[in-house]
């Protein structure tokens, strides 16, 4: 945000303030859009370009298509398998929330033939379901879900890990019918959240144990803003994962009872790493 | 007890009142979402012949959430004022609508009716009224709150100003209050949602604030926006605490979701007021509401969005409040989807809370999955102001950086002072004329002596990150 003093008007409250050292840090001390000067009682014309670049970038995030056919190229040799939600297009997704939680009847077919040929080879049933779904964002899945997923693999070493799961409209409890259809202890889903102005591709991650659809969202642990302008990195997003499978798998739960603890393990020799903290 | 419409040729059947409500409502995706929405338009239509021919006194009969199971249904019907009631109480809801209309219902008998109507009535009439109507009839309304300023006078329009920060960094929110102040905003409250729920860093906020309103005196009034129990743990603490804030529902089980039900919002104003720091008035309660609250938290009993809204602001008037306001396009498009659906319940939210005689504001906004743009808050907004809107919420350039979504800028607050010579309250006009703020020198003024959070920011230059 950078106003440009060209475009300061005379009139009442009119003001050198934009050029102004001090107000330069004030602007230092806020993302916030302050400072943005005045044509007549309107915002000038580049902060207001500024704005709707940044609206349009949201809303572009909210309405991109995943890309399948890239995220299901990038995982191998992990297994991938596809699946969508009840919610056949982004409008219905968009008023329709109850769709985006359950699976369409082929994605039900699909994750039961999984499990019957898992269990018809004598495998025991699986740790955990990974599930990439592109929720409001999908942009924030093309960027950073791949990166996070090989961090965890690598951290996830000897556990009995099911295919990933690529789900197209899927909201956050869709990880509820993916994890019980699959038989997994527990699911982590991988999930585009809400983009805002600043920050449009954001992956939030969220740990469900014992997955079944009706779970509430105090049964799950969220762990949020991985992105790249200031937000968490993909290994230790990756980390914190590796921390909440050990202890829910261990303790038999999610939820606000399994939050306690985790800043603490991963302050230790991570001090000043964590989000949160002092900026 | 079941309804029936013969219309164009078509037989329409509705349960009960509470179908009869929804069914009547335009079309909006909550409704839609609850599976309550009329299931064509001609239906809809019927739905309001049929609400139009009901007597108003029905709804003092039959509860569209069961008086036993909901202690904000017993408050509405408890605390009914029959006497207020009786000058329309021989209505229908459609004559109820062309009374409002009429020459009758001028500022003084509307505010002698309030105690008389329930929210179910004036959601009832809502329906059955265009935009110009909603805009028409609440502009008639006259309601005067106070604290430091006072709220609601004809021909005023006052603002929250709303300095949010993404890590509640005291002097990133200064930064954003300077900024409002230098357009005049903040009459209403200095309002801060803190992205923390934590008391310390709420109390390291209001601390904050009450010393930057104190240093530049400014006659107002802040608050931060944090649970009411963490409220009145702050205030336990010797805080300065001006304003008790609290989102509000419109059932029982709705509150419950938000932790609180009607005794704990009584102790809180207790609290509140026991600490007597208003000037020119004691109301020092903030309530927000929005539509789709109740039905996201499954506690909407089968009644469509508007109608529990409108019976949030019977708990809110309950308590005496200096300032209501519908976050109204911030629950996001599954329960308004588009410009047009945020825009009439923006209007409708403020109608109800007028007739039912509350200070009511509106923090006109949308998230980026609403089919919305900053051209449908510039529509509503100047339909708000003609409205009688007693205020109206304003970020530093329309961006709300903690909650990612956007409301109206200080811009907006400018362009609504020269359209309509809508004014700031009284008290903080004078100090925004003792500052000088409207000739070309006087913003500075607010950086020579700054506030000493300020200060330290100039002196370290390069200050927070």
């Amino acid at each position: 945000m950078k106003p440009d003093p060209d475009t300061l008007p005379d009139g009442p409250l009119r003001t050198d303030l934009t050029q102004d050292d001090r107000w330069a840090a004030l602007r230092r001390a806020t993302p916030a859009r302050i400072g943005l000067g005045r044509t007549g009682d309107a915002l000038p014309l580049r902060p207001m370009l500024d704005f709707q670049l940044a609206h349009a970038q949201a809303r572009d995030a909210v309405h991109a298509v995943l890309d399948v056919e890239a995220l299901a190229a990038a995982l191998p040799p992990h297994p991938v398998l596809r699946v969508h939600s009840a919610a056949p297009d982004r409008p219905t997704y968009l008023r329709r929330p109850d769709l985006g939680r359950r699976l369409d009847d082929a994605s039900i077919a699909t994750l039961e033939e999984a499990a019957a040929a898992r269990a018809q080879d004598g495998g025991q049933g699986f740790d955990l379901v990974f599930v990439i779904a592109d929720g409001l964002s999908a942009k924030a899945v093309a960027s950073h879900a791949v990166p996070v997923i090989h961090a965890c693999l690598a951290l996830l070493d000897g556990y009995r890990i099911a295919p990933i799961v690529l789900a197209e409209q899927g909201r956050v409890a869709l990880g509820d019918p993916v994890g019980e259809r699959l038989g997994a202890r527990l699911s982590v889903v991988l999930i585009g959240e809400r983009p805002g102005l600043s920050v449009a591709d954001s992956l939030g991650l969220y740990l469900t144990y014992g997955p079944r659809p009706g779970r509430r969202d105090s049964e799950r642990n969220c762990i949020s803003n991985v992105h790249g302008r200031g937000g968490l990195t993909p290994d230790l997003a990756a980390a914190k994962v590796a921390w909440f499978v050990r202890e829910a798998l261990r303790r038999g739960l999610t939820g606000v009872a399994l939050k306690d603890g985790i800043e603490e393990a991963l302050l230790e020799g991570e001090a000043g790493r964590l989000p949160g903290g002092s900026p | 007890m079941a309804y029936r419409c013969d219309l164009g040729g078509e037989r329409h059947r509705f349960p009960d009142l509470k179908a009869v409500l929804a069914a009547a409502s335009p079309l909006r995706s909550g409704d839609e979402l609850a599976g309550l929405a009329a299931a064509s338009d001609a239906m809809r239509v019927a739905a309001r012949t049929v609400l139009a021919d009901l007597p108003l006194k029905t709804f003092l009969t039959e509860a569209v959430v069961p008086y036993e199971e909901d202690e904000v249904t017993r408050l509405i019907i408890d605390g009914h004022d029959a006497a207020a009631f009786a000058p329309v109480s021989h209505l229908t809801v459609g004559g109820f609508r062309d009374w409002l209309l009429g020459p009758e219902a001028d500022a003084a008998t509307l505010a002698a009716l309030a105690p008389g109507l329930t929210p179910e009535m004036v959601a009832a009439v809502s329906k059955l009224m265009r935009l110009q109507d909603l805009v028409v009839v609440a502009r008639r309304c006259r309601v005067t709150t106070a604290f430091r300023t006072t709220i609601g006078l004809p021909g005023r329009l006052a603002t929250r100003l709303q300095p949010n920060h993404p890590a509640d960094d005291p002097r990133g929110v200064a930064a954003s209050v300077i900024d409002g102040l230098l357009y005049g905003a903040g009459d209403a409250v200095i309002g801060i949602n803190p992205a923390s729920d934590d008391v310390e860093t709420a109390i390291a906020l209001t601390t904050m604030l009450d010393e930057m309103r104190q240093h530049y005196a400014i006659p107002t009034q802040t608050c931060v926006l944090t649970h009411v129990t963490n409220a009145l743990a702050i205030i336990e603490r010797g805080a300065p605490v001006d304003l008790v804030f609290q989102s509000v529902a419109g059932t029982e089980a709705a509150n419950r979701g938000f932790g609180i039900d009607l005794a704990v919002l009584a102790e809180a104003h207790d609290a509140a007021r026991s600490l007597n720091r208003g000037t020119v008035g004691d109301n020092a309660m903030y309530f927000e509401t929005g539509q789709g609250s109740a039905l996201s938290a499954d506690a909407h009993h089968g009644v469509d969005q508007q109608t529990v809204e409108a019976r949030a602001y019977a708990v809110a008037r309950a308590f005496r409040p200096l300032l209501v306001n519908t976050v109204v396009g911030f629950i996001g498009p599954e329960y308004l989807y588009d410009g047009k659906q945020i825009t009439r319940a923006g209007l409708e939210d403020h109608f109800c809370g007028k007739l039912l005689g509350l200070p009511m504001g509106c923090d006109v906004c949308y998230t980026n999955h609403a089919e919305a743009d900053q051209d449908d808050m510039d529509g509503l907004m100047l339909l708000l102001t003609q409205a009688g809107c007693s205020f109206l919420i304003t970020v530093p350039g329309s961006d709300d950086v903690m909650l990612n979504y956007q409301s109206l800028s200080f811009h907006d607050l400018l362009a609504l002072r020269s359209l309509f010579g809508v004014r700031a309250a009284p008290e903080f006009e004078a100090w925004l004329d003792r500052m000088g703020m409207g000739a070309p020198e006087g913003p500075a003024r607010l950086l020579e002596a700054p506030h000493p959070s300020l200060a330290r920011l100039f002196d370290r230059g390069d200050a927070a990150r």
